[in-house]
Order: C-alpha cells, then sequence, then structure tokens
C-alpha cells in the first residue's frame, strides 16, 4: 500500500521526501493506491476467522504455480522425441531444476487439496446461498479448470503413466455414442497417441486452461467483493433474499473489520505456513516422475495416475463392467450439473451444519467414498502380479511331507500363474480369494470343475492344464488347510476323495 | 472529442437511440451509420478469413479420416505354430516429433495346423462370459493368424501374453482373455481388438494405423 497516504505532510525531512518523490507521482498518474485500498479494506464480518483461509490458499498456489510454470516454460521442450530427456536434464543437471519441478508437481496436489477444503467449507456453511450463488457456480468451473490442469500436466511428464494414461482417456472418449471417435481425435491430435497429442496437452496446459482459470479467478474475486464475505452460518438465522442484503450490510457497518490487516492476517500466517510446508515437502521427497521411457512398445508396465484421479482409476474396476459407460459419461455431467443447480435450487433458509443433517451425511459419504477409492486405486488389488508367479517363493510349509503328484501340483501353481491373482503365505495377487485353506472350502471335485471351467470372474484353465497337470493342482491345493480341521467334501460330491491321497500323498 | 463540440454532443443520441427499439435500425445518422455497418462488415470478412487455419488447428484432427493402411510384420517364419509372440510396427501416421510414440507393437497368434487345444484335451470352456470367441474366418488371407492390439478392451492398457497360463493379462484393471482373445474374466466389455491380417509373399500383415477403440474396432 505505497500509495496510501498521497497527501504529503508538511514535516518530513529531505530524504524522505526524496523516497516518497516517485511513489508519490506514480500514485498521481495511475491512481492504483486509490483504486486499491478501498478493496484492501473493505469491511468484512468479524465472524470470518481462520475457516476462511482456504480459499486464499488454493489462490496462493494457483500463483505459485504460474510462477514456477513459467519457469519451467524456459527449460521444458514440448516434443514427444525428447520431452522425457529434457526432464531428466532438468532434473539431474539444470541448477535448483529438480526442485523447481518438485515444487511445481507438489504444489498442482496441494492447490488441488485446498481448493477441495474451501468448496466443503462453503459447501458446509452454504455459503453458496443468496446473493452468492454466482460465486460457487464459478468456483465449480474454477474446481473443473484445477482438475483439467493436473490431468494435462500429467499427460506433459510424457512417461509410460502420462502415454496409457491418456490411452485411458481416449478409451472414455471413445465410448460416447456417435461423437467418439471425433472427440478421441480431437483429444489425440490424430490417429494414435504420438506428437501431435504432446503438443495439444501443451497448448492446454500452458496457455488455454490457465488463461481461462486466471479469468474466471478474477470473476471469483470480483463477485466476493460485491456480494461481501459471508459470516458465520447462525443456527436460527436463515438467508430470506428478501432481506438479507439489507441487514448484511448493515451488521457490517456496525461490527465489521477491515479486510486488510485484521481478516487478512490470518490468511497469511496460514498460506506462509502452507507455502513453507510445501517447499520442505517438494524437497524432501523431489520432482515427481518422469517414470519409464514413453515406448508403446514396453509393455511391461504398470501404468498409475497421479493422486488426484486415483480414486476415478480405483472406481472403473470396482463398479460392474455393464454400468461403466454411464458411470464414466453420465454421472460426470449429472454431478457438475447438481453442483451448478445447488445455489439456485436452495438460495434460502438455513446455513448452519446442524440444521442441514442431510449435506453434512453427502459431504462424509464423499469424502468416506474417495478416500476409500483413492487407497483401492493406490493398493489396486483387482490388478494381476504379473511377475509373482515367477518370483515368490512356495511357503516351506506348504511342500513339507508332500507326495511327488502334490509337489508337481506346487509347481504347477507357480507355472500356471495361479499366484499372479492368488496369494499363497500372504504373497501373491489379491484378485482371486487367497489359496491357503482353500481345502475348506472346495472339495476335489469343484476344485477340478473350478480350475477347468474357471468361472466367479477366473478364466478357465481346461484348454492350458492337461487332465493330468490338473489333477495333480487339485491334489495339491487339497493339502491347503490348517492342520486341524479336515478338507471339505460335501455330502454331494460323486467322487469321495480317498483319505489317503489327501493325507499322505499319492 | 475536442475538435468538434457536435461530435461530442450528438454522441449519446447514437447510443441512446437503441433504447427505443431496435438499435442502429431507426438512428438516420446516415454517413456515421454507414461506417458503422462498414466496419462491423471488415471486422467479420476479416475473422472468417483468418478463421480457417484456427479452426483447421483446432478441430482438424477431428475432420480428417486417417484410413488404416496395410503394415509389414516381417516373415511369416518368425512367427511359429503354436507360438504367440509380440512384434512391434511404425504406425503409417507419423508426425517429425513423435519419438518412441510412433512405435505400436501387437500380439501375433499362430493357431497350429489341427486347431486348437492341442494341448489340453479338456474343451469346457465357460462362453457364458465374454460371449464366443473371435471367428478364424475374420482373416480369411491369414487363416492361421490371429492378430491382436496390445490395448485393452476396457481402457486401453497394455495386456501381456502368459504362455504358460495361455492367458493375456492387463496390469491396470485385471481384465483377462483368453489365447483367442475371447475375453476371460474382468471388466473388458468385449474380446480383444483384432487387427485385419492377410499373407503376402511370405510376409504376414495387418491392417493398421488407429489406436483401436470400442467404436470402429471389428
Amino acid at each position: 500500500m505505497a500509495g496510501s497516504d498521497p497527501q504529503t505532510p508538511p514535516s518530513r525531512g529531505p530524504l524522505a521526501r526524496a523516497v516518497l518523490a516517485p511513489v508519490l507521482w506514480l500514485e498521481d498518474r495511475t491512481g492504483i493506491g486509490a483504486f486499491l485500498k478501498p478493496i484492501m479494506t473493505h469491511r468484512v464480518p468479524p465472524s470470518a476467522r481462520w475457516f476462511y483461509v482456504f480459499g486464499s490458499a488454493t489462490l496462493m498456489f494457483f500463483s505459485l504455480q504460474i510462477a514456477t510454470g513459467v519457469c519451467l516454460g524456459t527449460l521444458y521442450a514440448p516434443s514427444a522425441s525428447n520431452a522425457y530427456e529434457n526432464l531428466v536434464y532438468i532434473d539431474t543437471v539444470v541448477p535448483f531444476g529438480w526442485m523447481l519441478r518438485a515444487i511445481h508437481g507438489w504444489s498442482s496436489n496441494a492447490m488441488v487439496a485446498m481448493m477441495i477444503l474451501h468448496m466443503v467449507q462453503v459447501f458446509l456453511h452454504a455459503t453458496y446461498k443468496f446473493p452468492r450463488e454466482l460465486t460457487w457456480i464459478v468456483g465449480v468451473f474454477l474446481c473443473l479448470l484445477t482438475l483439467a490442469l493436473a490431468f494435462t500436466g500429467q499427460v506433459l511428464r510424457w512417461d509410460q503413466d502420462a502415454y496409457w494414461g491418456i490411452g485411458i482417456g481416449a478409451a472414455i472418449a471413445d465410448r460416447i455414442p456417435i461423437a467418439g471417435n471425433w472427440v478421441r481425435d480431437l483429444l489425440l491430435g490424430g490417429p494414435i497417441i504420438s506428437g501431435e497429442t504432446l503438443n495439444r496437452f501443451f497448448a492446454l496446459h500452458v496457455f488455454v486452461l490457465p488463461g481461462i482459470t486466471m479469468a474466471l479467478v478474477g470473476l471469483h474475486l470480483v463477485l466476493v467483493l460485491r456480494h461481501g464475505i459471508s459470516e458465520m452460518p447462525k443456527v436460527g438465522e436463515p438467508v430470506d433474499p428478501a432481506t438479507y442484503r439489507e441487514s448484511y450490510e448493515a451488521r457490517v457497518h456496525k461490527e465489521g473489520v477491515p479486510f486488510w490487516p485484521d481478516a487478512a492476517k490470518r490468511d497469511l500466517v496460514f498460506c506462509g505456513s502452507m507455502l513453507l510446508l510445501l517447499v520442505a515437502v517438494a524437497m524432501w521427497l523431489g520432482p515427481i516422475g518422469p517414470n519409464g521411457l514413453p515406448d508403446p512398445t514396453d509393455i511391461d508396465t504398470n501404468p498409475r495416475p497421479d493422486l488426484p484421479f486415483l480414486w476415478i482409476f480405483g472406481l472403473v474396476s470396482l463398479i460392474p463392467p455393464a454400468s461403466e459407460t454411464v458411470v464414466m459419461l453420465v454421472a460426470p455431467g449429472v454431478l457438475i450439473l447438481g453442483l451448478v443447480l445447488l445455489p439456485i435450487l436452495s438460495n434460502g433458509g438455513e446455513r448452519a451444519p446442524s440444521r442441514r443433517p442431510f449435506m453434512v451425511l453427502g459431504v462424509v459419504l464423499a469424502a468416506t467414498s474417495v478416500g476409500i477409492l483413492t487407497w483401492e486405486g493406490r493398493e489396486s488389488p483387482w490388478s494381476p502380479v504379473m511377475d509373482a508367479w515367477s518370483s515368490l517363493p512356495t511357503p516351506v510349509d506348504y511342500v513339507k511331507d508332500r507326495g511327488p503328484l502334490q509337489l508337481q501340483g506346487a509347481v504347477i501353481i507357480q507355472n500356471a500363474q495361479c499366484r499372479n491373482c492368488h496369494e499363497l503365505g500372504g504373497q501373491g495377487g489379491k484378485r482371486g480369494p487367497a489359496l491357503d485353506d482353500v481345502a475348506t472350502r472346495l472339495s476335489y471335485d469343484q476344485l477340478v470343475r473350478q480350475i477347468q471351467q474357471g468361472g466367479g470372474n477366473m478364466p478357465a484353465f481346461g484348454k492350458s492344464l492337461t487332465s493330468a497337470e490338473t489333477e495333480a493342482l487339485a491334489q495339491f491345493l487339497l493339502t491347503m488347510h490348517p492342520a486341524n480341521e479336515q478338507p471339505s467334501n460335501p455330502p454331494g460330491a460323486l467322487l469321495p476323495i480317498p483319505p489317503q491321497a489327501a493325507e499322505s500323498g499319492g | 472529442m475536442s475538435d468538434s463540440k457536435h461530435e461530442s454532443t450528438s454522441l449519446p443520441q447514437v447510443g441512446g437511440s437503441g433504447d427505443g427499439g431496435s438499435p442502429c435500425a431507426g438512428c438516420g445518422g446516415g454517413r456515421r451509420e454507414f461506417m458503422f455497418k462498414v466496419g462491423v462488415g471488415l471486422m467479420g470478412a476479416g475473422g472468417v478469413a483468418a478463421a480457417a487455419p484456427v479452426v483447421s488447428a483446432m478441430l482438424g484432427p477431428g475432420m480428417r479420416t486417417y484410413r488404416e493402411q496395410w503394415v509389414d510384420l516381417g516373415p511369416v517364419a518368425s512367427y511359429p505354430p503354436g507360438e504367440t509372440r509380440f512384434a512391434t510396427f511404425t504406425n503409417p501416421w507419423t508426425s517429425p516429433t513423435d519419438g518412441l510414440t510412433d512405435q505400436t507393437g501387437c500380439w501375433v497368434r499362430h493357431i497350429p495346423e489341427g486347431g486348437e487345444g492341442a494341448r489340453g484335451e479338456t474343451q469346457s470352456l465357460d462362453t457364458s462370459i465374454g460371449g464366443p470367441p473371435p471367428s478364424n474366418a475374420f482373416n480369411p488371407k491369414a487363416p492361421n493368424f490371429q492378430v491382436f492390439a496390445v490395448n485393452c478392451a476396457h481402457l486401453g492398457c497394455p495386456v501381456r501374453w502368459f504362455p504358460q497360463s495361455r492367458l493375456f493379462m492387463c496390469p491396470c484393471h485385471g481384465g483377462v482373455y483368453y489365447e483367442d482373445g475371447s475375453r476371460a474374466s474382468g471388466p473388458p466389455p468385449r474380446s480383444l481388438f483384432p487387427y485385419p491380417a492377410k499373407i503376402e509373399n511370405d510376409h504376414l500383415w495387418i491392417d493398421a494405423g488407429r489406436l483401436p477403440g470400442l467404436q470402429e474396432a471389428p
């Protein structure tokens, strides 16, 4: 606030006058101070306390993204033929290049986190009600833009995760009825994921999305100033669109405090702490990726999306396949439309969370779902462990005192890649059930049937295993039961297994 | 503004005339209105003229048609009967900055003479999952070959072939396919995407060029 006091006081030393003169000249010719002063000192409700810092923190991280992004722009080459090598060069050769990439990457996650906290706070306190409907709607679009920036930024890393991540995006686009192919070609900039794909995502990430975001952030702030910062909700003080403006202005005029410095000091403390924390985290964890050359012929890969999208990755593997197209294409539209229409449909009434239990329940449900899906996406228990069959040891107890046929079965359980999906001794895939006590659940006949015909989401092995191999495998599996528990032998079984075959090994 | 008092006083009338009805239909300021219309016309014409490359850059990739082309996968002898092997080729559509990404992988299955199931004698596959397997009639000019895209039919991740269990497995969401490409388990909505294949001059050719997707794959 250099020019906050344009009138020169009479008693000032020559030095002070010399310093002040250019400042006053600037203020006189531009009027910036006069323009900013009412904005900075506009009155805000005294109840605007620590809950209100998340929006400022989101804006701070966005500014940090612009600053570090412009610097990365001076170093990065948006060319599919050498983007990857270029990132390695930034990480290893350019002074502080690794730190720049680390801050840009982790600040992206931090911006998403702060934006979600901000949105949840506004939702819980029903700040979106009259007259701040449009502030919320602009915020919904800012939320989508932030996520789009995070996704396009991940693509610019141009590693295996980026390559197959766009593949997933293209496959989702391809499910759009009629226009799917057209949308996919537009997204990829051609018939395959290639150089033009990276160029398109670069233009989106660096020009289009930040431009729109900056414009909407400006609009968002103008709307915040126009309608004033909301008060903390009070039980029994519902919003009435007919009288709200008058009563709000009267209250703020009477009890309000200037935004600068009374309210801004909390924003400063919180943003400063978050900034320090972020730099510390970025230096500790280092830059994100790049993970593996984007070589489409290198299929020995395990692509995973970045943190903000892990829950979507988890969702599309856990929902019933028949519902996928609807969940991928219709649900996002319904969700966005719901968020946009929310303040239009509910612009008055109680704001206190205690009077809006279903809204609170909605937040709890959404947070729990996204949290669990993120965890599941991280663990991805549905994915086969591709090298389990060739790398994991067979637990010693499971081969001790076993006969030759059963030992042959213990070899087949490795060779037939059973352990890519089934655990043995706590190691292996989690797609199917663990086999440590499978004999207590399935009889010999049921084991053979399950191996040969599959079913229940298990492939049939009837074509890849001979009947001798199947028998050996089933005999081995029949030994998989606790020592003091007999194997399953249901009354309906056609061929009861001879006891000596199961116990001593045939 | 300062050079003509007449101009400055009459300016509001031009704007104000719009209040009563249509903006400029009734304003009788002859020459000024003509200039305004010319200006709008020039801007419009210039905009349209400049729009061609802009629209082409933004929407072009969706307007062009990318026809598949026949791609040589090498001599037939490099794909022994009874085996499924990984093959790579350069995509027919490339640009100068593609780098590694103009390369594409695919799985080539050479079905042994005497049909499928040469190893196990049991044929009791559960065909209730995923429907019947793809027909060999798909490749009349290479009847013993099936060539599959690496992309899982679920969301496009690269599937891997396991010769021991004769299964393709996907690392992303756990889709599994049998050796003939039919869906075995997991979320994929269909069998693996096949490329049309043919044999010419003892070389195996496939019709490729587009990232396979649910909408146009056979």
